[in-house]
């Protein structure tokens, strides 16, 4: 997606506000990169993921996916799954652009603070 | 899963819609994947606290939604915003300004234990039907009869000069029995209180401290008690000190002292000066003590028909010991401070209201995108709490500001703190008359008005909410110019009063008179001659200071003691039985009437010759020759002080027979507003060393042509040099004693004048909003007629009929209101009739004049209104 100058700034400011990322919404803009989920699916993925070590709780997910939702960080999906396989409660989510964005710019702050830590001897050099 | 739902409805209503679904989902796969009944057990539970976390915070978002939503909508209406702001915060500032007042004063319990057993006695005089404070011997008599009570003490108020320790100062004291302290029921902070063996007769001197004067003068020392002190020149020691909000009998008590009544004390019944406080006994209530004291009083009176002929008594619990003038003067600041609420939260339901209808497109269109009646009430709650919420907390500031002057209506006849504390109750108060008017006032006209009709505001455009919210706002503006008008109407008629008062004369000069006392402490100063030289000295050297026209001695200024009064037997004048037959009494030294401005009308000023081996005279004022001889010569008449046929008495030299030589004009000596006793004027020499030390007289008055403040230093100057122990106290101007009398009426007029202005003004801004608004709703009918050939004036006549048409009603009822308001206000209408015509005129003009102001712009607008536009809309 070709974005204008004036755009880019645009998304950089949003990003500013949006940063850091609370830690289960970078998860669910993770579980969200490969491919669209319902919620249930996105609490499978985040657990298989973490090695179980992150179980989000329903409250958490739905809150998160609420606010990800205003701020335009992922989007609903209007086509859904063939009929027999879809359960008509299940709603599925995508990840936006700007979900992406944001998922991008979370994992690049993170990773200077590793690299400060490391610089420090504070975290194991790498593999 | 029941349960799971029913804790789901804790979710607000949009969230639930949305996602509850799908948490019952995600519930019946975690449970269906559950290992167990204990991890079913354990799945339940989590889920359990994750909804009540969940619930919490999704509704902090949509707060902070909310929030975000009205602040930036009310960014783009900042007018809207301030006005609502200010108009709130006017209202609750009042209304929280006169109510932590008036509870201070008339409804929290004063703070002392079970304070509703508290009471005061007075003997009253049946025939004249004043009270009085008591005489030891009726006291002592009342104390053994009656059972109504579990305790009994008296005191008196009296002040003291301390020497040493720094400056000489004066104190106030209360010179008090044993059994006061403990009967009020308050404990010594430190040490203790009085004994029954520190109340006999040459018992060594002890005294209690205040608080204030124990941190002022001892820097809170507690190692004070013990300590000996010098007041007027006879040593006390230090037993106790009382906390820091004990302030009986009054607040300004620094000291107290043991009672130490003397043998003779006893022998009459016609020397009052004992007030009296008591504890009524559980389960006794004031009716009940006062019919006892009646039944003593009556069996006293057999006892000593001739002493106590006529003395009965009053019962009267310390909280109501408050004058009918207090009383009203809160009251009546109350009612003013509800009436600029009311017009405060009339217009705020306006002003929500106009809003609710320029949005109710925006509103309408987020209903048809979704946003449930709930989330859209929700916003508009957040709204006006936001609004009225920061006016509220405002109006909190501004009745902190305004403290300073309503605390001058807490009179200081109750031994309570003089200004209100600002406690939970206030803030408590303050927030739910902020609350009320938010909600009430700011949201459910709104609500109410939004209604069913908000989905039809698409369809049908304005025209028919418009109608009916016009009628409601129109019904609210009458209201606000009623209330206007009742709060013009009251103040003016306060402002009459207080210009009939202050047009009183004094029967004295007060311009240009300085005054100040110097109390001689008595064992000292025993000796006439002392006090003669002392008062001569001073008077001399005042005299030859530049500037000075005249300087003397008297015994207190007028409307400074109103006491000293006294029983007169005139010669040749049998008394009436219940007639009145008393006079203040003063002693003062040559010059006082040229140096107060007193006309001397006959005869002459006491002189120096008057000494006390010479002819007993006195000089009178006209009231006294009216009384007894009207329209005769007085000079050369004679009378004496005292009960009738008091032989035993009259042999006392201040009960000699006394021959008038001079006739003044009356003075004031009670106060502006009082009936006061004719006056009888002694010379100084002539007191008696053993009798009367009470009146020697005290305070100099200085009559100097300059500026007061320059010549104090002067004064103090002299006094040192006459007697360098002792302290010069209340300097001011006789012309400050006299404004002091009508101080709480100005005060009050200026609280009422200032609600009546913030009342007119938000009347006419009501006027204002809801003409313009009526101009712009109707802009297109308004555009009809000007097509179909209406003038200019006929427009404009339609805008201020309107107008007009309102605050005519408003002005009948609030004329109508204001009668009323008059009549209760009429004990402090000094004369002033409550149905003043001129007031109640020019209050109806001030209503019509603001009208017109309001209706100006909106007709100005109307004229404006262009046909050929208005008609090509739609």
């Amino acid at each position: 997606m070709a974005l204008s100058r004036d755009e880019r700034a645009e998304v950089r400011r949003e990003l500013d506000t949006l940063l850091p990322l609370p830690l289960a919404t970078f998860h669910i803009l993770l579980a969200l990169s490969d491919e669209d989920r319902h919620g249930y699916a996105i609490l499978q993925e985040v657990e298989r993921r973490t090695g179980g070590e992150l179980r989000l709780s329903a409250g958490t997910l739905y809150r998160s996916i609420q606010r990800m939702l205003e701020d335009g960080l992922i989007a609903e999906r209007r086509e859904r799954p063939a009929p027999d396989e879809d359960d008509e409660r299940r709603r599925y989510y995508r990840i936006t652009p700007l979900g992406s964005a944001a998922a991008r710019a979370e994992a690049a702050r993170l990773s200077a603070l590793v690299r400060m830590a490391r610089a420090k001897g504070l975290a194991p050099e790498r593999a | 899963m029941r349960a799971y739902r029913a804790l789901l409805r804790l979710l607000p209503a949009s969230f639930r819609g949305e996602y509850g679904e799908e948490m019952l989902a995600v519930l019946e796969r975690r449970l269906r994947d559950a290992p167990g009944a204990l991890g079913r057990l354990l799945v339940v539970a989590g889920a359990a606290l994750d909804v009540l976390t969940c619930a919490l915070r999704v509704h902090l978002d949509v707060l902070r939604q909310d929030l975000r939503y009205v602040v930036r909508s009310l960014r783009r209406t900042p007018g809207f915003a301030l006005t609502v702001v200010a108009v709130a915060a006017l209202g609750v500032g009042a209304t929280t300004a006169a109510f932590s007042v008036t509870d201070h004063v008339l409804i929290r319990p004063l703070p002392y234990p079970d304070p509703d057993r508290l009471v005061e006695l007075w003997q009253s005089d049946r025939a004249e039907g004043y009270t009085n404070e008591l005489s030891p011997a009726n006291y002592r008599d009342w104390q053994r009869l009656a059972t109504s009570f579990e305790a009994m003490g008296a005191f008196y108020k009296t002040s003291v000069n301390l020497v040493g320790d720094g400056d000489p100062v004066r104190l106030q004291a209360a010179t008090v029995t044993a059994e006061v302290l403990p009967v009020v029921g308050t404990r010594p902070l430190l040490g203790r209180s009085f004994s029954p063996e520190e109340d006999k007769e040459g018992a060594a001197g002890t005294l209690v401290l205040s608080y204030g004067l124990w941190q002022d003068r001892f820097a809170g020392d507690p190692a004070v008690l013990g300590r000996k002190l010098l007041l007027d020149d006879q040593p006390y020691q230090v037993i106790g000190v009382m906390p820091a909000g004990f302030l009986f009998p009054r607040r300004e008590t620094q000291l107290w002292l043991p009672m130490r009544f003397e043998a003779q004390a006893f022998e009459r019944r016609d020397d009052l000066y004992l007030e009296c406080v008591a504890r009524l006994r559980p389960n006794v209530g004031v009716g009940a003590a006062r019919a006892e004291i009646t039944l003593v009083t009556a069996q006293l009176e057999r006892q000593y028909p001739k002493e106590n002929k006529n003395v009965g008594g009053a019962v009267v619990g310390l909280r109501d010991e408050l004058s009918r003038q207090s009383r009203m003067l809160l009251l009546a600041l109350l009612g003013a401070a509800l009436g600029v609420l009311l017009i405060a939260c009339t217009n705020l339901a306006s002003l929500f209201l106009a809003r609710a209808l320029e949005r109710r497109q925006e509103l309408a269109v987020r209903t048809a995108l979704g946003a449930g009646r709930e989330r859209l009430a929700r916003q508009l709650l957040t709204e006006s709490l936001l609004l009225g919420g920061t006016g509220g907390a405002l109006g909190v500031l501004l009745a902190f500001a305004a403290m300073p002057l309503v605390v001058r209506l807490v009179p200081n006849a109750l031994p309570i703190g003089e200004a209100p504390p600002l406690d939970l109750r206030i803030l408590g108060f303050a927030a739910l008359t902020t609350l009320v008017t938010a909600v009430f006032f700011g949201l459910a006209p709104v609500l109410r008005s939004l209604g069913d009709r908000a989905a039809s505001a698409l369809r049908e455009g304005a025209r028919s909410i418009a109608a009916g919210r016009e009628r409601l706002r129109s019904a609210l503006v009458v209201a606000e110019v009623a209330v206007s008008v009742v709060l013009l109407i009251s103040s003016g008629l306060l402002i009459r009063a207080l210009l009939r008062v202050q047009a009183v004369d004094p029967g004295f000069k007060p311009k240009g008179v300085v005054t100040l006392r110097t109390t001689l402490p008595m064992p000292k100063y025993q000796s006439i001659d002392k006090r003669v030289a002392f008062h001569a000295g001073v008077v001399e050297q005042v005299r030859a200071l530049p500037g000075v026209e005249n300087a003397a001695y008297g015994t207190s200024m007028p409307m400074v003691m109103t006491g000293g009064i006294w029983t007169i037997q005139a010669e040749g004048h049998p008394t009436q039985p219940g007639e009145s037959r008393t006079a203040s009494m003063r002693y003062v030294t040559p010059g006082y009437f040229a140096t107060l401005g007193i006309p001397i009308v006959a005869g002459r000023d006491v002189s120096d010759t008057d000494a006390a081996g010479t002819l007993q005279v006195a000089v009178v004022s006209q009231s006294f020759v009216e009384r007894y001889w009207p329209g005769e010569n007085a000079i050369g008449r004679r009378f004496r002080f005292g009960l009738l046929g008091g032989d035993d008495i009259s042999n006392a030299r201040p009960f000699q027979d006394r021959t008038i030589v001079g006739v003044t004009g009356d003075v004031r000596v009670r106060g502006l507003e009082r009936r006061s006793e004719p006056q009888v004027y002694l010379p100084h020499r002539q007191q008696p060393e053993d009798a009367m030390g009470w009146y020697t007289p005290q305070d100099l008055a200085v009559r100097y042509a300059g500026d007061a403040a320059a010549i104090v230093p002067a004064l103090r100057r002299i006094v040192a040099r006459e007697d360098p122990t002792l302290p010069v106290a209340d300097v001011r101007t006789l012309e400050t004693i006299v404004a002091g009398q009508t101080a709480p009426r100005r005060v009050q007029v200026r609280v009422l004048a200032g609600f009546a202005a913030v009342a007119v003004l938000l009347a006419g801004v009501g006027i204002h909003g809801l003409l313009a608004f009526l101009v712009a709703s109707r802009s297109r009918e308004i555009g009809v007629r000007r097509a179909l050939g209406a003038r200019t004036h006929d427009i404009v006549a339609l805008v201020l009929r309107h107008g007009l048409g309102l605050a005519a009603l408003g002005i009948a009822f609030g004329l109508g209101l204001a009668y009323l308001a008059g009549r209760s206000l009429e004990a402090l209408l000094a004369g002033v009739s409550p149905r003043d015509l001129a007031t109640f005129a020019l209050a109806g003009g001030l209503a019509v004049a603001t009208a017109l102001a309001g209706s100006l712009l909106p007709a100005l607008r109307a004229i404006r209104v262009d046909p050929l536009k208005m008609i090509r809309v739609d």
